[in-house]
């Protein structure tokens, strides 16, 4: 079967800055492919030349089977975007928003009233169908977009941090209707800072760093690598730091991490809830005053560090928004 | 949230054509406007202070020879005004740009030529609205017709042609300059073309260097082509040509802008 992106050698620079250095991914129909990957990794410039928005400097892309430079056209009809930004026109309704969409992918009028009623229905808009966009919070603005990257019933999907800015509750909502997407037969590639968001959407997962792939596999294979728990604490005193450390040890995978600044000790552990148990329990038997424990998923930063055996730069840039140039 | 969407099936390969695609986007450019009623009001308000401050405060130490200073003087309020009207096009389209709207219209499957056509349609449909605007103004303070009906309807349509050329010419600086702010920026450059012109006093009251580039260039050409439209034989002997060297050369402006401007927003907007 033809896979729905086939990229090889991608390569793409902006003057000195180079944004995809080499970069290697296939995703097969079916799939959900999750890039991931910090900021300034190219993971927008990925999903801007997927759209044909940006041409490639050097290496192959096939969308569909489309080559995006010489087939942009055919592209087109097979993807639908939603951008890093949202990109719904404020002075306009949801449904305006979404009709005019449906419109410009050919719709007649009736078909294009009938899946914008759809997809305001799928993604929770109904109640606000008919009020002016700029009277929307920024999930529901998302939403829209989201909305609209879908209204023209496209192949493949391409979300570009569709989470990013939203409160949890809005983010699970979301993740529930690309799940429906999904459940009804739409490929999806999506970016995502996120570990678990990854892990909940995706069935692949690509991680990139400058333009390049660090890592790949599914969800699962990921986590066996890199994706252990971890348990945080945070003592007291200072003096109780090594003490507490030695006490981690036990219930620990690797080396415990202390972290003198924070009065912080990390260690990676099994999954499950026992290590916690058994960590408060040498903790307790230490007698360290611990001011809060916490056992969560590993960061993004930690899963670089496990699966490259370094850790991130600091980040280059924040999420601020480039000129389209 | 709603459970599993029925996909509405789509035949494939379908997409909306020119025509279509550009009416589409033209009437959210429209939308936009007629639901941002600051944008309405203001532009309305800051053309009649404008009139107003010529009119009375510039206009008793304005000599126009034998016209009256206000018959003089709206012909190029109404032409200037077209430009200031377009000027907002140009931070338009930089917005668009930058907020991803653009990119979401350059990832459908139309003519990428519709997202500019679009653009520059409803653009030149509020130049309609500014016309009237601005004429309506020029009434109230005095201006008066001293031509035909017929050819103070020319002299609407030629605005009209005049208008859509140089909303190609925002459009273009619209596409370059990468953020709202530079587009309104770069759009100020209109200012020498609108001020060193015959739109609110005669060219030879100017300097003779800048006579030489205020009476060629498309406003002065414009506003005279309105001048004698308007007002028939007093324009004429003012200004020492009939209507047709005047409207020739306006149209030759506007064609010769839009053979500049319009490929280079096409080749800008292709390019990405
Ligand atoms: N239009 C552009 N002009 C110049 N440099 C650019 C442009 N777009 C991206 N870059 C640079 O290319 C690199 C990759 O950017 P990209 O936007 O693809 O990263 P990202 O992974 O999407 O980051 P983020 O998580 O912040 O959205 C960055 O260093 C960025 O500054
Ligand atoms: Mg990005």
């Amino acid at each position: 079967m033809t896979p729905t992106i086939e990229a090889t050698g991608l390569r793409k620079r902006f003057g000195r800055t180079v944004a995809l250095d080499g970069l290697d991914l296939v995703a097969e129909p079916g799939q959900v492919l999750a890039v991931l990957g910090p900021n300034g990794a190219g993971k927008t410039t990925f999903v801007r030349t997927v759209a044909t928005l940006l041409r490639p400097d050097a290496g192959e892309l096939a969308v569909a089977g489309h080559d995006v430079r010489r087939e942009p056209g055919a592209v087109r009809r097979v993807i639908g975007l939603a951008g890093q930004y949202a990109a719904v026109e404020p002075a306009m309704t949801g449904r305006e928003n979404l009709h005019l969409v449906a419109r410009l992918f050919g719709q007649d009028g009736r078909t294009a009233r009938a899946s914008s009623a759809r997809v305001l229905d799928l993604l929770g808009l109904t109640g606000a169908a008919d009020r002016l966009a700029r009277t929307y919070s920024g999930g529901m603005r998302r939403k829209l977009d989201l909305g609209a990257s879908l209204v023209g019933a496209p192949r493949l999907l391409l979300l570009d941090e569709p989470t990013t800015g939203l409160d949890p509750r809005s983010r699970i909502e979301l993740w529930d209707a690309i799940g429906a997407l999904v459940a009804a037969g739409t490929d999806v590639l999506l970016t995502t800072q996120y570990l678990d968001e990854a892990d909940h959407l995706a069935s692949r997962i690509v991680i990139i760093d400058h333009g390049r792939v660090v890592a790949a596999g599914t969800p699962g294979e990921l986590k066996q690598r890199a994706g252990r728990n971890v348990i945080e604490v945070h003592t007291r005193d200072r003096a109780a730091l090594a003490r507490a450390a030695a006490g981690l040890a036990g219930p620990g995978q690797d080396q415990p991490q202390v972290e003198e600044a924070t009065r912080r000790v990390r260690v990676a552990v099994a999954a499950g809830t026992d290590p916690l148990r058994d960590a408060l329990g040498a903790l307790d038997a230490a007698g360290i005053a611990v001011e809060d424990i916490s056992l969560r998923p590993p960061t993004l930063d930690e899963v670089f560090l496990a699966l490259t055996g370094q850790g991130l730069e600091q980040p280059t840039e924040t999420a601020a928004g480039h000129p389209a140039a | 949230m709603a459970s599993i969407p029925a996909p509405v099936p789509v035949p494939a390969g379908r997409s909306a054509g020119l025509a279509a695609s550009t009416v589409g986007i033209a009437r959210r450019g429209l939308l936009k406007f007629l639901r941002t009623p600051q944008l309405v009001v203001v532009g309305t308000i800051q053309s009649a202070l404008f009139l107003l401050i010529f009119r009375y405060v510039f206009g008793g130490a304005i000599g126009a020879g034998g016209l009256d200073y206000v018959d003089f003087l709206v012909p190029g309020f109404i032409t200037t005004g077209l430009l200031f009207a377009g000027m907002g096009a140009a931070a338009g389209v930089a917005e668009d740009l930058e907020q991803g709207f653009v990119d979401r219209l350059r990832s459908l499957p139309i003519p990428r030529s519709a997202v500019l056509a679009g653009r520059a349609m409803a653009d030149t449909a509020l130049l309609v609205w500014s016309l009237a605007i601005t004429s309506a103004v020029g009434f109230a303070v005095g201006f008066r017709l001293h031509g035909g009906l017929a050819d103070a309807l020319a002299a609407f349509g030629l605005l009209l042609v005049f208008g859509f050329a140089f909303e190609w010419m925002f459009i273009t600086l619209g596409l370059f300059a990468g953020t709202p702010q530079a587009a309104q920026g770069l759009a100020l450059m209109v200012f020498p073309l609108t001020f060193v012109s015959s739109a609110y006093v005669p060219v030879e009251s100017m300097p003779g260097w800048m006579q030489a580039f205020a009476e060629h260039q498309p406003v002065t050409v414009m506003v005279d082509a309105v001048r004698v439209l308007t007002q028939g034989p007093a324009a004429e002997a003012l200004l020492g040509h009939g209507a047709g060297f005047y409207v020739t050369r306006a149209l030759a402006w506007s064609a010769a802008i839009l053979a500049v401007f319009v490929p280079l927003a096409v080749a800008r907007y292709r390019r990405g």
